[in-house]
């Protein structure tokens, strides 16, 4: 955890349609260092993934749009950037593996066209040479019989295996990125567990960094090294796991870790928290989880809190802290 | 000597071919439990076999041609001459035959001048929406809205009444039922997340379009395509027919159904048998296309 790969400087991505420009990612604010796994984590809708897509620069306008901020991959401002400079950049600087496997593999193409397209593609080197490469990807990937997979298509696969092709052909570039938007979310528990070790070891053998958007706490636990929290748009927390577990400050984060069912504890009722994720067409003032607060006065209603660190690597927007 | 390696390989190989195999057995499987989809397949082999070997199984090719035998004229059908003898006295049967090699030619023309405009056209319209997919499809629309026997009338006028103008002009209102079907297709195929991923590792738009896109798109375009065949053929010989097609003496099916017609009802081989052919012909494509169509359409598969 040395040198920052992504700075995400007062993001904001806006999605314009008939009822009013929904405001998704409000002046984010973020690092991905290298060699870490950043957990991005967050109710549905709160902005994770497009957060993510952000990055990508795959917001598609109309209806979304990247209104300002700046996200620099080593200091290179990528909203700038033009379609080509980008295509050129996704794949080999920064990859990204996306929620359900079933459906992000191309049912027509056999898993070795799809691995050496992306190959070829960027290093323009022989078919031969990608299929070379394609095959040590796969095997980093700890997939059984990578060259018989090559000629395999999609749907011969189960959920599991198409994951790993889906990371094999991310990590094929070696990218500096790896973005892994809910990479377990489709798949059963066990594989979930193969697939998580599999990042782990990934990010130990690659020296990649890896952005896991995810909504689920324990592999947030298990996997990462940092996390941030997002709600309504906004980053709320960020902090070392340790941090945020043991020492969660933001009342939303509070909510979330208590909001985990434990097997230890019969409770009648799962927790919760109370109320609704707030319409961002028109979020509420102040601080955006005010209305759901326990803790909340007068000052969250008028107040946008600030960041403020409560220790070298933990941070927080909120008044009351 | 073999090497682990090569053992590997074939093994590999063999199971390649043991899927294809099934996949080309349960297509087999499917078309047996429907018979006039095998109706239609056989109907389509036959034609394009006649077509392929048309000059050995014809018994007087020449007859396709300006050949006269003024002294053997409007003979019924007999054993010598099968479908009997036309006006000049040539051979109906070895015209026919012979006219099914310019069916297939205008069969192919037609299809492939209206798919290779309107696909890409759709793809593209579907793809980019917004100004662009307006333009193309409004214009598209203008095209269809041509009837295609005035367009037909126009270009022979303009450019003459022979086979190549008659392709044309039914080539040119006919691109559009390509792009709606393209475009369609695009709209469903271009937000499943596989086209996303596309883009994620790096695919430009092109790429992806052709790449990606367009081999998600095929099935009901080669179903139309299949359909649209015989749909050619017949709209060929219609032209044929009215005079502003292929000129005589061409063994154009249209065109005999044309010239016997002067000499119905007695001479009445001289209208039958190239109008069966017609008839025949376009009825296999259609039955082979709806066929393929549920071969292809993986959400009629049990």
């Amino acid at each position: 955890m040395d040198q920052p790969v992504v700075q995400i400087r007062d993001l904001r991505t806006y999605f314009y349609t008939y009822e009013g420009v929904v405001k998704a990612i409000e002046g984010v604010d973020l690092d991905i260092m290298s060699h870490e796994i950043l957990g991005l984590v967050g109710e549905t809708g709160c902005g994770k993934s497009v957060t993510a897509l952000s990055i990508m620069r795959l917001i598609y306008y109309p209806p979304g749009k990247i209104v300002s901020g700046k996200i620099l991959l080593h200091g290179e401002d990528l909203v700038v950037k033009s379609e080509r400079e980008m295509s050129k950049i996704r794949g080999e600087k920064m990859a990204m593996i996306f929620q359900d496997p079933m459906s992000s593999l191309n049912p027509v193409k056999k898993i070795g066209e799809m691995m050496t397209e992306v190959i070829r593609l960027h290093l323009g080197v022989s078919r031969k040479e990608a299929q070379r490469r394609a095959v040590a990807s796969l095997a980093e990937t700890e997939m059984p019989d990578p060259s018989y997979v090559l000629k395999q298509y999609p749907h011969e696969l189960s959920g599991g295996m198409r994951q790993r092709v889906m990371i094999a052909t991310a990590i094929s570039l070696k990218p500096e990125l790896l973005i892994a938007d809910e990479p377990t979310t489709a798949l059963d528990v066990t594989i979930q567990a193969q697939i998580l070790r599999l990042l782990k070891k990934l990010k130990e053998n690659l020296k990649v960094a890896i952005l896991i958007i995810t909504h689920n706490l324990g592999v947030v636990a298990q996997l990462c090294d940092r996390v941030a929290v997002m709600y309504a748009g906004e980053i709320v927390e960020v902090g070392t796991v340790e941090d945020i577990f043991e020492r969660p400050a933001h009342p939303y984060t509070l909510g979330l870790i208590r909001a985990i069912p434990r097997m230890d504890e019969k409770g009648d009722r799962l927790v919760g928290i109370e109320g609704n994720i707030p319409n961002l067409i028109d979020p509420p003032t102040g601080c955006r989880f005010h209305p759901r607060c326990g803790f909340f006065h007068a000052k969250c209603r008028m107040e946008k809190p600030n960041f403020r660190n409560l220790n070298q690597s933990h941070w927080v927007a909120c008044h009351q802290r | 000597m073999l090497k682990a390696l090569d053992l590997l390989d074939w093994r590999d190989r063999g199971m390649e071919y043991a899927y294809r195999l099934k996949e080309f057995r349960y297509t087999l499987r499917r078309l047996r439990h429907s018979p006039l989809t095998l109706a239609g397949t056989g109907i389509i082999l036959l034609f394009f076999l006649t077509a392929l070997f048309a000059s050995w199984i014809a018994p007087h090719p020449e007859d396709a041609g300006n050949a006269v035998h003024m002294e053997a004229g409007f003979q019924p059908p007999t054993r010598n001459h099968l479908f009997g003898t036309d006006d000049m006295g040539r051979d109906v049967f070895s015209r026919v035959v012979l006219g099914s090699r310019i069916s297939i030619m205008v069969g192919c023309i037609v299809v492939f001048i209206s798919f290779a405009i309107g696909v890409p056209l759709g793809l593209i319209a579907g793809y980019a929406g917004g100004r662009i997919s307006e333009f193309i499809m409004r214009a598209a629309d203008m095209f269809m809205s041509i009837p295609y026997l005035l367009m037909a009338l126009t270009v022979a006028a303009v450019l003459g009444p022979n086979l190549r103008n008659a392709m044309i002009a039914i080539s040119i209102p006919w691109w559009p039922i390509y792009a709606r079907l393209a475009r369609a297709q695009t709209l469903m195929v271009k937000n499943e997340l596989y086209v996303r991923s596309a883009r994620a590792i790096g695919a430009s738009n092109a790429r992806i379009l052709f790449r990606h896109i367009l081999p998600n798109c095929l099935a009901p375009l080669v179903v139309q395509s299949s359909i649209q065949f015989g749909q050619a053929i017949l709209t060929a010989a219609a032209l044929g027919f009215i005079g502003i097609g292929a000129p005589p003496p061409t063994p154009e099916w249209g065109l005999m159904v044309s010239i016997g017609r002067t000499y119905m009802p007695d001479k009445w081989w001289l209208t039958f048998f190239p109008g069966m052919a017609i008839f025949i012909t376009t009825l296999g494509f259609n039955l082979f296309g709806d066929g393929l169509r549920d071969v292809l359409d993986p959400r009629l598969r049990r």
